[in-house]
């Protein structure tokens, strides 16, 4: 009963969103308060029944009611509770009702914080955002509806794909879709204004916490899902390359740009109907990474789905909202006037080579991701596009991104010189050549990689510290009283560098080593000595494990007892790697344990990876300056002068 | 032995176990040979795997491929023959690096083509910008001034 209570109220929620898509509009342009104002309840009203809608998908998975077709091609009773729950989204049907329940709340949140819009420019974001939540709500409900009943119920369900059950995976989609979806209010915002035939500083400042938002999430997001290849996938990789992260990574890529562009909009009043295009097309890359995931045109590790229905229907959606918006913006584009003068050298330019270099790696990683299909499509060549070609085409641009980042961050607005905009960072550039050196001296081999990744990284750092410094006007106690988005700002870049340190030294100086291990019997690698002491056969509560014991030693001392395991999940059929860590600032050990040998030894692979962590934790600072940017006053003024509509409503 | 580990045992042989990557008895007694067939499997496509390089893969293909680049290499073969050897068996598919040959110039030259058009572009923009005539800053209305006042006055 429960589950077509369910049903019903996401077909409810499909007719509210319909009458958001329509009224609101209507209203706005005939200037009808009564219209615009039905935007409201429709958006609480979509995010109520969408709420109801997946906690009653959410009780069926939790009680396991094998009656569901779902629950049972994803769940099983002997499943841990975690990943019952996380087993709602992970699968097609579940994945696109937190999808839409994402869309709706975000349609909310821009009911409960947007008290500060214009009516009318409001309501036109609040319709724009019903469309692109119907759409979602349609494709859902005709094609890939989650509430199908079983005939026959099973006695137990088919269990979940093991390498999903996972804590880093567990939360990896619902932040991720939280980013993605996070992109359709700037998209709203972006066509709003568009319908408006105006942009404006207002706007722009409008539509920058969304953005930062988003980008937050998604930054979070893409780092849950490598930090999980680097432990689950047996080999410590960290970023393949693979379609469906690049479509998670476009989407990241053009919303930097994008929260950039927003700034000098802000600021200075240009680059307006470029930021408009971005806006457009982040949300548009999020619509190619669903087509891509979901349609299965890219084979991926991660594909849900292999169907073409699904596929054209998203592929409609992306053609429909990015070419209606598109055309919509080549009708308005001339009126957005830019009003800001500067110089050849200032932020503004800056800023432009940012959104020059974001925007053109973006395309590079598009096209590198779309080749195959081209190729097949025009020559009929069949051809693969790998990591090789990605890490040559793809970062040259974020080492000029890190070289230019510094500098364009100190320097002033309208007119700058780049010899004054280096003077504050000349501490900056002696410690990274102090890096440069340290790191080659230090390494054995005469890689480039590792020094000129660590010059960079101490760069970016140490060029963020001196920026705050600068504006504290070199005094301590300022330092603290810095607007807090003036923090973000180099907490983020910091964050950046952080990342670029972490990947450059974990691919330069990982240390390797493969061979068939005696128990009892210790062996050296780089540093370290390791000892396998025993191998058990463990039961775990929906697998069966080959557990291993074994000792790290480094100067004859105990560092860690680690344990690596093979899984297999009888009812999945499938086997997993589990690889054991002992996590380290300076570096991981990493313990894999293979087969069993005919000479009773047991195959082992040891990594020690330098500074993985780095690239996380980079991550976790990128996305600590978003937030700092986003509690910064300007925003929580913006908000909590809400009252102040009232009394100044506009002559409409 | 209790019944419940004669399940466990039964169950762990029942599952055939695949190969992990790169296996120790594949590894080649010659360290440089050695280090030349890692390099080499690195950009070769496991061909049934989703976007892994043989280096990665636990698929028993790979680890056929992984042997047979090492029996080339063993043979005498160079980088640039073996790759060949492989590419006419498999066909292109096989290689992660699209070769830089007819329509893959594309894409290949696609990355830098957009640069300079970007930064072409970028540049007549920042030309204009600097010429512009400052216009009228006080553009704002009187009904948007006096909604700014209420906000910073908060």
């Amino acid at each position: 009963m429960l589950i077509e209570l369910g049903h019903f109220a996401l077909i409810l929620a499909f007719a509210l969103s319909l009458v958001q898509s329509v009224v609101p509009l209507v209203g706005a342009h005939k200037g009808w308060r009564g219209w615009m104002a039905v935007a409201e309840p429709t958006a609480n009203g979509q995010l109520i029944l969408t709420g109801f809608s997946f906690a009653a998908l959410t009780w069926a998975f939790v009680t396991s009611d094998f009656s569901v077709r779902l629950v049972v091609t994803n769940s099983h009773t002997l499943k841990p509770m975690i990943y019952k729950i996380s087993g709602v989204w992970g699968n097609h049907e579940g994945s696109l009702l937190l999808w839409v329940l994402i869309l709706t709340l975000f349609g909310a949140c821009a009911v409960w914080f947007g008290q500060n819009l214009p009516p009318r420019f409001k309501a036109r974001v609040l319709a724009v955002q019903a469309m692109v939540s119907a759409a979602f709500f349609g494709f859902i409900l005709f094609t890939s509806n989650p509430f199908e009943r079983m005939a026959l119920p099973p006695f137990d369900g088919q269990d979940l794909n093991p390498l999903l059950q996972d804590p880093g995976l567990a939360f990896h989609p619902p932040f991720l879709y939280l980013g993605y979806v996070g992109l359709s209010m700037a998209f709203s915002f972006a066509v709003a204004a568009l319908i408006e035939g105006r942009v404006d500083a207002a706007w722009a400042r409008w539509v920058r916490p969304w953005t930062l938002a988003a980008w937050v999430f998604l930054t979070i997001g893409i780092a849950l899902g490598s930090w999980w290849a680097y432990y689950e996938l047996g080999w410590g990789g960290f970023w393949f390359w693979d379609p469906v992260e690049n479509a998670s990574f476009m989407p990241w890529l053009i919303s930097a740009a994008l929260l950039h562009s927003a700034i000098v909009v802000e600021k200075r009043e240009a680059l307006k109907s470029w930021t408009i295009l971005l806006a457009i097309m982040a949300f548009g890359f999020s619509l190619i990474g669903a087509f891509i995931v979901r349609s299965g045109v890219l084979t991926s590790v991660h594909a849900f789905a292999n169907d073409p229905e699904r596929g054209t229907y998203i592929l409609a959606i992306t053609g429909i909202f990015v070419g209606g918006a598109l055309t919509l913006f080549t009708l308005r584009a001339s009126q957005m006037q830019a009003k800001g003068v500067f110089g050849l050298v200032s932020r503004e330019s800056a800023l432009v080579a940012n959104n020059v270099l974001l925007a053109v790696s973006c395309f590079v990683v598009f096209i590198g991701t779309i080749w195959p299909l081209v190729a097949e499509m025009f020559w009929d060549r069949k051809l693969s596009v790998g990591p090789p070609f990605f890490d040559a085409a793809f970062t040259p641009f974020m080492v000029v991104l890190s070289i230019l980042l510094p500098i364009g961050a100190v320097m002033p607005w309208k007119r700058g010189s780049i010899a004054k905009a280096m003077r504050p960072l000349r501490g900056a550039l002696v410690l990274a050549f102090a890096g440069l050196a340290l790191a080659w001296a230090m390494q054995s081999g005469n890689s480039a990689l590792g020094p000129v990744g660590t010059a960079l990284a101490v760069w970016l750092v140490a060029g963020a510290a001196s920026e705050l410094w600068l504006r504290a006007g070199n005094r301590w106690p300022r330092l603290w009283r810095l607007p807090r988005a003036d923090w973000g700002k180099a907490v983020a870049h910091a964050g950046l560098g952080i990342t670029v340190f972490g990947i450059s030294a974990l691919t330069a100086w990982q240390a390797e080593d493969i061979r068939v291990a005696q128990i009892g019997e210790p062996f050296d690698v780089a540093g370290y000595t390791i000892r396998l002491d025993s191998v058990d056969r463990v039961e775990g509560p929906n697998y069966l494990s080959t557990m291993a014991t074994m000792t790290v030693l480094r100067d004859g001392r105990e560092v860690a007892v680690l344990h690596p395991e093979k899984r297999v999940y009888p009812v999945a059929q499938m086997p997993t790697t589990e690889a054991a860590i002992d996590n380290g600032i300076t570096r991981d050990v990493y313990l894999v344990i293979g087969d069993r040998q005919d000479d009773g030894g047991w195959a082992v692979r040891t990594y020690i990876k330098p500074f993985a962590n780095w690239i996380w934790l980079g991550c976790i600072v990128m996305s600590l300056g978003g937030f700092l940017s986003l509690t910064d006053r300007r925003y929580r003024v913006a908000v909590g002068a809400r009252r102040a509509p009232a009394m100044a409503a506009p002559a409409e | 032995m209790t019944m419940r580990a004669l399940i466990l045992s039964l169950a762990l042989a029942a599952v055939a176990l695949p190969a992990a990557a790169v296996q120790p008895d594949e590894v080649l007694a010659d360290p440089a040979l050695e280090e030349r067939a890692r390099e080499l499997s690195k950009g070769l496509r496991c061909l049934v795997c989703r976007n892994e390089s043989i280096d990665e893969s636990n698929a028993e293909l790979a680890r056929d491929l992984r042997i047979l680049v090492r029996e080339r290499l063993v043979a005498g073969d160079s980088d640039e023959e073996v790759i060949r050897y492989l590419v006419d068996r498999y066909g292109e598919f096989v290689l992660l690096k699209p070769t830089l040959t007819g329509s893959n110039l594309v894409l290949w030259i696609a990355g830098p083509a957009m640069l300079l058009l970007a930064g072409g572009i970028a540049a007549i923009y920042l030309r204009s910008r600097r010429r512009a005539e400052e216009p009228d800053v006080d553009s704002l209305s009187d009904e948007e001034r006096r909604r700014l006042d209420e906000i910073l006055a908060d």
